[in-house]
């Protein structure tokens, strides 16, 4: 009798069409091993079925990008013989569920497909998105969250050296962890996924099998209903010592010419790394899952390869190099063991106890994977609101609309999270976190990599196309802020439900957005990863395409500038036009409990302009300080400055902009602050290549003045800025 | 100078050390894996930062048993420097070296940040190049560093000016809130009776470059290479 | 067979190893403990400790030997006896 039903078939995440297509590539009925593999591979987690559609059209090439999007990670070249892998990958039903070990093995998870590729991983970086501070859950996720990503990281010695944490009552149900990791590889040594050499065999190395996470895909791939406590044990352990064995004789064995072919054992496990290694090398691959190391008992071969426990690696060695490949693993202490061979079949074969227990094409598990154009609506624009309008309800000065924005849950002084990271092991971080980007050397050179993530997802709910294009236009300011050249983005596009047209809409709309930002300013996407599907008895998250972005310092001899006030008596100079939007503002959020209006508009021909304008000016050694404009708009520029520096301001106005409030806190885009000891140069440089810019005011002094004499103390101002995280994380 | 770095799985900042002694030295040191118990004779040797074993059990509990250990001990007994960073000091005080204990920080998480500590000792190798009373600012980045030791412990290290560094605010004084992980008598750093091993918490290799916000921790580097220097 | 330990297990000897803070050694897990259950309204709570707990399987048929091969491993790893106490407890 089948053991196949249609209730089986369903608790696989497959529809009953999909099953039709299984059935029609197998010419029988599927075995329970191989309608697993089918589950796993097909799931969204991993087939991308209802993303592809959209990602085709993200720009991914550029002179400098060595490998786009498909691999592991994305490789783009930093010259002199180095190239650069990063990716940000999300972990998020997993973290909601046990959210240290699913922040943890996100961690853990993205550091394999950057050290898979030939790369020492020298920095992480992590966004993370939790619901409203007052809601039961938020108090217990933040705590877990970073603490999972701090054990993790800061075991494996790799710096964490920044992100962002934003809060919304969107994300109760549906928190978002995604994680970062940049690696640096030598060019003529980078290691790819395609299996080659008919017979050659296939190794299995790190720890051993057991049932973690089985099933970890199909849970990504499906809402969270009120049974979510009852998905525990799909829940991954992360070991993060074993991954740092791992590292160590994975890079080892890299320094020699042993590898053909290596791919992380992630998601589905021994299944997706198996199925991607024969599809990309065109050939097929047989194993012995006797031979796979277990940790358990009675391990079924359904179990053996679809779990997902950690730290774990699939190679294909060359022939004759198993021996000093295996004595390498040994003096790291991981288990090693060859569990099959590479074969012209294209067909993945696995045997048990002496029986097929699988017998799969590779070609259509792959090609044949479903794909959806799924019905989607646009987001309908968002009625635009004035400042007159939005200032209506608002009667507080400047300096107090600063000291709420400073001390309020989205812009307050995330140390607390921070200082729980190692952000100095290697030996190389440049710039802490704290600021925007973080700076990071390249090890024995004198070129740096500038390293951020960005995301303002109330823009993308509001708008997702010019939310897309900010997304991307902000990663390219945070850069260019520290003197790098932008080079590349890797996105983690976080959404709710596909099968609704709206969210298929929000994706569509910050596909689209994202296009024209990375197309406009040369920073295409080399990799990236996609979360649906985040949502609670149907409510879904923001719309929240996370970018991480990773630009290039040339000399770190030459003039770099701080993000902080650098002196006193510097003139402090507003670099791009403001209109004083206040659309979606912190301001209006904050100060008057509303969320409407348009987004502030992205001028990617201004966003262009003024930063290449600006990194002139840096590089030609012409600014001590400078810090781009977002949340919170100039005042918050300011006031973090200030703070970060020690060094006070006196700011004013400029007569003829309109109310006051509306200046200093709106959230115009393509803007940036820049010190310098004496305007007028600048100035006159700025008037010539067509860029906005106006003095607004002074450095010096221990306090922040605004305009009218109306001051605030910088010790006021950092108690504001730095109380509040603490302060709710010790409560409750 | 000749140095070893002792590199154990798990052991993080190892080139981290390496590259604060050949930036002082001008020349690398040796990077001695821990299952080889024949160490080369050597002037200094340096047990790094880092999770070797992953903390597991405790902190340094694994390590202190390994190979290299028995003869690194051994060597100090000869009078041969040794200095232990962060997991280091963990290993020193596990394998009995130095006495006392470092235990979960009080605040219960890890904390990386700037400290500013108190040089108490300047009279050994490692300390040559500070003077006593200066106040340096030196990284910490640890979960386990809350040191702990008896009464009567204490009361001898004190006595017996073995405390190296303390933790205090900017201006020197030793004060609890100055205080990071809660370590008894704001010990961040101790001797052992013969002065030649140094156990610290706090990682003087982190700040050498200024590129990375301050060279306090260079002195320390710079002052080692002088001693030994003069005594080959 | 994976497992060949199989027909070693009756013989084996299962131990548990309990490893506590010494007195006046402060806690701060146990506090930290002490102070989320008495938020979550769990009354009368006094002092909290928090301690190890480690298994684990001996050849050896013999309790006395056992034992005493045990507290050389609580000396030597297990423990560190400068901050914590052992107690060891042997089954059949």
């Amino acid at each position: 009798m089948s053991e196949i039903t249609p209730e089986v078939v369903a608790e696989h995440g497959l529809t009953p069409e999909e099953y039709e297509r299984v059935l029609r590539i197998m010419g029988r009925e599927p075995k329970i091993t191989e309608l697993g593999i089918f589950s796993v591979m097909w799931s969204e987690h991993c087939s991308y079925k209802s993303s592809k559609f959209w990602l085709k059209k993200l720009p991914t090439e550029a002179p400098w990008v060595i490998c786009g999007p498909g691999e592991n990670a994305g490789v783009i070249d930093i010259g002199d013989g180095k190239a650069c892998i990063f990716k940000m990958e999300s972990h998020n039903h997993p973290s909601f569920i046990e959210p240290y070990q699913g922040a943890a093995t996100g961690v853990g998870g993205i550091l394999r497909d950057v050290f898979t590729m030939g790369a020492r991983p020298v920095a992480n970086m992590n966004a993370l998105r939790f619901g409203e501070p007052d809601h039961p859950k938020t108090r217990h996720l933040v705590s877990g969250v970073v603490a999972g990503i701090g054990g993790y990281g800061n075991c494996m010695g790799i710096p964490t050296v920044g992100g962002e944490v934003n809060f919304d009552p969107s994300y109760n149900g549906n928190i978002l962890v995604n994680a970062m990791t940049v690696g640096i590889a030598d060019t003529d040594k980078i290691f790819y996924s395609a299996a080659a050499g008919i017979g050659n065999s296939v190794v299995y190395v790190g720890s051993k099998t057991g049932r973690d996470g089985i099933h970890g895909a199909t849970m990504a791939s499906a809402e969270f209903d009120d049974d979510s406590d009852e998905k525990r044990p799909t829940v991954q352990v992360g070991d993060p010592f074993t991954e740092k064995l791992l590292l160590e004789a994975c890079l080892e064995l890299m320094a020699t010419d042993a590898i053909i072919a290596i791919q992380d054992m992630g998601a589905a496990g021994l299944t997706s790394s198996s199925v991607e290694m024969s599809d990309k090398g065109g050939v097929g691959i047989e194993f012995d899952l006797d031979l796979v190391p277990v940790r358990e008992e009675a391990m079924t071969p359904y179990e053996i390869m679809l779990s997902e426990s950690q730290e774990r690696m699939l190679m294909v060695v060359k022939p004759g190099r198993e021996d000093m490949a295996r004595k390498i693993f040994e003096k790291w202490e991981l288990d090693f063991a060859i569990i099959g061979r590479v074969t012209d079949t294209n067909r993945l074969v696995l045997k048990s106890g002496g029986d097929v227990v699988c017998d799969i094409p590779v070609p259509p598990l792959v090609a044949e994977a479903p794909e959806y154009e799924r019905p989607w609506v646009p987001t309908p624009p968002p009625a635009p609101l004035s400042a007159e309008d939005a200032l209506a309800s608002i009667d507080t000065s400047p300096i107090d609309a600063l000291a709420t924005l400073m001390a309020s849950p989205d812009l307050c002084s995330r140390r607390w999270v921070w200082e729980q990271y190692d952000h100095m092991v290697m030996g190389d971080t440049i710039r802490r976190p704290g600021g925007d980007a973080a700076v990071v050397r390249v090890h024995g050179t004198d070129r740096a990599l500038a390293i951020t993530t960005d995301c303002t997802p109330r823009y993308c709910f509001a708008d997702p196309v010019q939310g897309g294009r900010q997304a991307v236009a902000e990663a390219w300011r945070n850069l260019t802020a520290t003197g790098a050249r932008p080079l590349a983005i890797t996105d983690n596009m976080n959404f709710g439900n596909p099968e609704r047209p709206e969210i298929m809409g929000q994706f569509a709309g910050c596909i689209e957005g994202m296009t024209e930002a990375c197309l406009a300013l040369d920073f295409p996407v080399v990799s990236g990863n996609v979360s649906l599907y985040n949502e609670t008895n149907g409510t879904g998250i923001l719309p929240t395409p996370a970018i991480g972005g990773v630009g290039l310092i040339d000399d770190i001899r030459g003039p770099m500038p701080s993000a902080a006030f650098a002196a006193k008596d510097e003139d402090i100079v507003l670099i791009g036009a403001t209109e004083g939007h206040l659309g979606r503002s912190m301001l209006i959020r904050m100060l008057a409990d509303r969320d409407d209006g348009a987004p502030p508009p992205v001028d990617l021909a201004a966003e262009r302009r003024n930063g290449d304008f600006v990194r002139g000016l840096i590089t030609g050694g012409l600014v001590s300080a400078c810090h781009d404009v977002s949340d919170g708009g100039l005042l918050l520029a300011v006031a973090k400055m200030a703070l970060s520096g020690g060094i006070g301001a006196n700011l004013s106005i400029p007569a003829g902009r309109g109310p006051a409030l509306a200046w200093l806190f709106g959230e115009d885009q393509a803007r940036y602050l820049v010190t310098t000891l004496r305007a007028e140069g600048l100035l006159a440089t700025a008037k010539a290549a067509r860029v906005p810019a106006i003095t607004i005011g002074r450095t010096g002094g221990t306090v922040l003045t605004v305009g009218d004499g109306n001051s605030i103390s910088l010790s006021d101002l950092r108690n504001a800025h730095e109380n509040w995280l603490p302060s709710y994380m010790a409560a409750g | 100078m000749k140095a070893a770095v002792i590199v154990s799985p798990g052991s993080n900042c190892d080139r981290d050390v390496q590259v604060a002694l050949r930036q002082s030295a001008g020349t690398d040191p040796i990077m001695h894996w821990h299952g080889d118990a024949d160490l080369p004779d050597v002037d200094l040797i340096v047990v790094p930062g880092g999770f070797s074993y992953g903390d597991y059990l405790r902190a340094g509990a694994v390590a202190a048993h390994s190979p290299v250990i028995r003869e690194v001990v051994a060597r100090a007994n000869a009078g041969v420097p040794v200095l232990g960073i962060c997991n280091g000091f963990q290993i020193l005080t596990e394998c009995g070296l130095l006495p006392g204990v470092l235990m979960r920080n009080a605040g219960l998480k890890f904390i990386c940040r700037d400290v500013d500590l108190r040089v108490e000792a300047a009279d050994t190798d490692f300390t040559r190049d500070y003077v006593n009373g200066q106040i340096i600012r030196i990284p910490v980045a640890h979960n386990e560093g809350n040191y702990f030791a008896d009464d009567e412990t204490l009361n001898r290290l004190d006595g017996e000016n073995r405390v190296a560094f303390r933790y205090c605010t900017s201006e020197g004084e030793v004060t609890s809130a100055s205080n990071p992980n809660g370590a008894a008598r704001n010990i961040a750093g101790i001797l052992n009776e013969g002065r030649n091993v140094l156990g610290m918490m706090p990682h003087p290799e982190r700040l050498a470059d200024a590129l990375l916000g301050g060279t306090d921790g260079r002195p320390m580097f710079d002052g080692l290479v002088e001693a030994l220097a003069a005594a080959a | 067979m994976r497992f060949g330990r199989a027909c070693a297990k009756h013989q084996d000897m299962k131990v548990r190893v309990h490893i506590t803070l010494k007195n006046g050694v402060l806690d701060p897990q146990g506090k930290a403990i002490e102070h989320a259950l008495g938020g979550l309204g769990f009354g009368g709570i006094g002092d909290v400790r928090q301690g190890k707990y480690i298994e684990l399987e001996l050849a050896e048929p013999h309790a006395a030997k056992a034992r005493a091969s045990v507290e050389a491993m609580c000396e030597k790893l297990l423990a560190n006896t400068v901050i914590e106490n052992y107690e060891i407890d042997l089954d059949g």
